[in-house]
Order: C-alpha cells, then structure tokens, then sequence
C-alpha cells in the first residue's frame, strides 16, 4: 500500500465538500476517481498534496504522516498536475526542469538535466526540447505538463482530468502513458476522470464519489449499471465490445 | 539525434552570452555618457579619470557630476526593471509595474505633502534654478512613506482579505488615482512656486541624486537583486501557475507577499530619489521576455542590465539631444518606451 486515506472531511469556511472519506491504493495501481460535477473529485485531489489542508482526517504516504512533513518533502512524493495551467514562454525543457525543483538545491545538476531527458524520452517529446511551451499544441502541452510531473520522480502521480481538452489520440497516449509509468516505476496513479469508458479502460481501481462521500471503491466489479446509475442519476447499460468494457446511457 | 542535454546547455550559453554582451553595451554607453557634454573630454581621459590619473578640473567633473549620474541611472534602470519583472510574475499580469500599482502616484502625493504642508519649500533643479528645494531629505522620506503606504494597503487588502492578484492589480489602479485626486487638491491650495515644485519634482531627475543618495540605492537594489535571484525557481513555478507552484511545494502566498514587498520597496527608493520614471519596468522585463523567454534564472539578470542600459540611454538622450537643455528623463523613458511597448506586443501577443 502507498496511500492510505482515512476520515478525511473538508470543508471551504462552513460549506462541506467531503465527508467522511476512505480509501487505499497500492504500488503500481491506475487508481480512477469517478463522479458527477460538484461532487468533490478535484478538491479531494488537492487534499492529497496538501494545496487543500482537510479539516480532519490521516493520510498516510508510504507510511508517513502527510501533515507532519515539509511542502517540499511533499513535493518530492507526490506530483501533481492540475486542470488548469499556463501556457508561458518557457521552452520544454525548461518546463520540464521545473519538476526537479523540489530536489533542486541551488542550481540544476547534470543528474537534473539526465532525468529531464530521460523522461522527455518516454514522453516522446525529444524534437519539442527547445520550442516554447506557446508554441505547442494542446496534447504535447499536456504530455510536457505530465513529463513535469514524472520528474519530480514522485511516489504518486495526481492528475485532474488529464485528458478533458484532448483528442481521441492523445488521451490515449496520455493514459497510456500514465499507466505504462505506474506499473514500470512502481508508483501509483491517482487520476480524476470525467470520461466512464476511459477509466474503464485503462483503471485498476475505481472511487465513486456521490454527495460530498464514498459510493463505492474496488476494482472491476464495483462498476455494475446499478451503482453507475446510483452515482450519475441516468440508468446505463455495462456491455462488452470486443471483450473491452464500455458504458452506454440509456 | 543532437544529445538534447548537450544543445539545452548550447541554449543557456547563447542567454548568457546576450547578457555579457547587455553589460558591456552598458558598460560603452556609460563611458560615452561620461564624455557626452559642454565639458568637451575625450574618452582617453575619461578612462585615465576613472582610474585615478588626472588632474583636479577633470577629477571634479567626472567624480561629481557625471559619475554619479550614469551611475544613478543604471541603479535605478536596474531596480525599476527587476522590480516591474517580479511584479508581473507574482501577480499574474504583464501589466503589473510601480505605475499601475499606484507607488509612482502615492510618492508623488508624498512628495506633494512634504512640499506644501511640511514647508520643504520649492524644488531643486540641476538644469533650471529657478525652483529650490530647503529640505530635500523631507522630501524623498515623505515620498518613501507615499509610496509605501500604497504597497502597503495593497499587500494588506491580499493577505488580510484574501483579494487575488487580479484583483491586486485593479486595488493599485485605484489606489493610484486616489493619491492623483488628492495630489491635485494639495496643488489647487498652494503657491504658484510650490504647484512649479511638485510638478517639477514628479518629471523625474536622474541628476538627483548624490553619492550619499547613491550608496542607500545600489545596497537596497543590491539585496532585492539577490533576493529575487535566490527566490528564481519560485518566481518559475508559480509561471506555470498558482497550483502547479503549489505541487511543486511552494508557499505562494509567502513567496507573493515577500516578492510584493521587496519590490515595492526597490521602487519606493528609487522613485523617492529620482522622482516618477515610467515606462522602465514594462518595457526592461518584456523586451528580454521575448528574446530570452522566461526562465527567471536567465530573465532577472537580463531584465536587470536592459532596465540600467535603457534608463541610461534615455538620460544620456534627455542630456544630449537640446543640449544643453536637460529634458526630464521620465519624458523621454515613456517617449521611447510606449511605441516600443506596442511593437513588442504587436510582434509578440498576437502571435499564439
């Protein structure tokens, strides 16, 4: 196990958001959190780095208090990319640099430019290394906001719907990716997801989340029509296509 | 396939290699600027001055009037420069400079105040006699305390009211016209030679500024330069914006308010000093922007040496140009700024 969360509550001033909230991932998992708009996906991510500070609750990463330690040994353990994020006038490489901040003394070592490279290798962003970050497309600049995060060599990858301003192509790649570098570096995923089919697809886990708490966690057999249909509120059909899971709403 | 490591080093070489060439253009210019002038001094001379061999009229004149001048601009060049740069990082907006956050008016208004209610009496001028300030320290004290109290009711309003920085920008434009009305209404209440004063004392004067002066400005510019450098990986994360920053285990509201506050205070010694430069802070950080990009390891340096090589140019200009009329440098920084301003953001913003 790599991340326990247990009893976390959150609230912004008196209004709650998450109550009550329980679950656990393991090394190598694509863990999928799944729900309505509203119902807490995103802010339930920022408590797990700690951008949200939650009002109660443990979470523990490979066994540590999350809350006992520093923002840059939080940094170092888990990586984050958000929904939104800009696109400057820095180039890719440079971009991708930034991930190694958190391990960063005072200046870039050749080890940070190796690990730069490396991953700038898996991402299949080599030819992109010195174009600016305004210059690229909405896929590549994804990929290249993912490739930050993967430098930050994390034990946890939060991602925030990481494929909504994608095509069909690229959020495959992307997820593939994801993927690909959980189960190889042993770290897991944790990946709000708006898209059912792409969660069933590519999750090991999935977290159904309904007013502000835990529907349903666990694998596969979670994702039953009824437990669907309890969380969307539209009734839907679970077939099989080509032996691959997909959801149609009725 | 070229090793990527080995051409991302060959890239931050070339950003290098267009600072030294910045410092040096500095550097020429500023020799230049010593020898341009009534004075008629060769560039020989001047080099042989400045290393201590000449004789007493050349000493005097070098070392007195136009050392501290060129010095005093590239100082101020400096510091408007970085500090207008930081400022368009930690608040999100390119348009964030002294100008638009309202320090340029509140030290006016300061200096309005000490001026016409304190009785710091007419202005000094190096060029025209005709405007005399008794108490010049009044003066640059009461405007600091202008143009802190606007940095201060902005970073107030953020930190205590939880305004954001887009809102931060708008407080200080506010704020900025505030101090303006306030400014005029001192102005209708005094003399004819106080209004001269004020007005005079707002056009910006490099001549300004004496050694002692000199030595407050380079330490203040020179601490806030290493504070901005140490703080460069930040200034970096938080580009990518507030919760990439955040993920990447940066306290953004500390590392906003001490960035705030340290330009601020950059801006307030040198506009207390000098009187109003516009223009500078816009211009410096978005030209190197756009040649550089904006990496901060890279960009505070260069924005550093353009915002000195530009202010130093303007005034070697304001000397030269109706000599041996002095135009007020403000003028001229805001006549070369605006039309390059818009060049650059018809060449750059228009292009995504």
């Amino acid at each position: 196990m790599i991340l326990s969360v247990d009893g976390v509550e959150f609230s912004y001033s008196s209004r709650p958001v998450l109550k009550d909230i329980k679950f656990e991932v393991n090394r190598g998992e694509f863990f999928s959190i799944l729900g309505n708009n509203g119902a807490g996906k995103s802010t339930l991510l920022k408590c797990l780095n700690r951008i949200l500070k939650p009002q109660t609750g443990t979470i523990l990463i490979e066994k540590e208090d999350l809350f006992a330690l520093s923002s840059r040994e939080v940094a170092r353990r888990l990586g984050y990319v958000a929904q939104r994020y800009e696109s400057t006038r820095f180039t890719v490489f440079d971009a991708v640099l930034l991930g190694r901040k958190p391990h960063i003394k005072w200046g870039a070592t050749a080890r940070d430019l190796e690990i730069v490279r490396k991953v700038l290798a898996v991402l299949g962003l080599e030819e992109f290394s010195l174009r600016y970050l305004d210059e690229l497309s909405g896929g590549e600049l994804q990929k290249v906001v993912i490739a930050r995060a993967l430098a930050q060599e994390p034990r946890v990858l939060l991602l925030d719907e990481p494929t909504s301003n994608l095509d069909l192509k690229n959020q495959f790649e992307v997820l593939k990716t994801v993927k690909k570098a959980a189960r190889e570096q042993n770290i897991a995923a944790v990946v709000v997801m708006h898209d059912l089919n792409l969660a069933l697809r590519f999750a090991d886990k999935f977290l159904l989340l309904k007013n502000r708490t835990v529907f349903a966690c666990g694998g596969m057999e979670i994702m039953t029509p009824e437990n669907i249909a309890g969380v969307y509120g539209v009734p839907v059909a679970v077939e099989r296509l080509a032996s691959i899971p997909v959801v149609v709403p009725l | 396939m070229e090793n990527i490591p080995e051409s991302y080093l060959k890239y931050t070489q070339r950003k290098v290699f267009i600072i030294c060439l910045l410092v040096l253009a500095t550097a020429l210019l500023g020799i230049y600027a010593i020898n341009a002038g009534s004075a008629e001094l060769s560039p020989a001379q001047v080099l042989l001055t400045l290393l201590g061999k000449a004789e007493g009229r050349l000493n005097i004149i070098i070392w007195n009037i136009r050392l501290p001048r060129v010095v005093a601009a590239i100082v101020a060049g400096v510091g408007l420069s970085v500090a207008g740069c930081v400022m368009q990082n930690l608040l999100r907006n390119p348009l964030a400079s002294p100008f638009t956050l309202g320090i340029s008016q509140g030290s006016a208004f300061g200096a309005a105040v000490a001026i016409i209610a304190l009785g710091a009496g007419s202005t000094h001028s190096t060029s025209a006699d005709a405007v005399i300030i008794n108490n010049p320290y009044l003066v640059n004290i009461a405007a600091f305390v202008g143009a802190m109290a606007t940095t201060l009711v902005v970073l107030f309003l953020a930190q205590v009211r939880g305004v954001t920085p887009e809102a931060m920008v708008l407080a200080g434009v506010a704020l900025g016209s505030l101090f303006s009305a306030a400014t005029i209404i001192l102005q209708f209440f005094a003399s004819d030679v106080q209004v001269a004063s004020i007005v005079f004392w707002t056009f910006g004067d490099i001549g300004r500024a004496s050694w002692r002066d000199l030595e407050i400005m380079v330490v203040v510019t020179g601490a806030a330069l290493l504070y901005f450098m140490a703080n460069r990986w930040n200034y970096n994360a938080l580009d990518g914006g507030e919760e990439t920053a955040k993920g990447l285990g940066v306290d953004v509201e500390k590392v906003r308010l001490a960035g705030m506050f340290v330009a601020s205070l950059v801006t307030a010694v040198t506009v207390s000093f000098l009187g109003i430069i516009g223009f500078i802070g816009l211009v410096g950080p978005h030209m190197m922007r756009r040649v550089l990009g904006g990496d901060h390891r890279f960009l505070i340096p260069a924005a550093s040496v353009m915002g000195g090589l530009l202010l130093l140019a303007s005034d070697t200009l304001a000397r030269t140009i109706i000599s041996p009329v002095v135009l007020p440098v403000g003028a001229i920084t805001s006549f070369m700024g605006a039309p390059l301003f818009l060049y650059l953001l018809s060449r750059g913003y228009g292009k995504r």
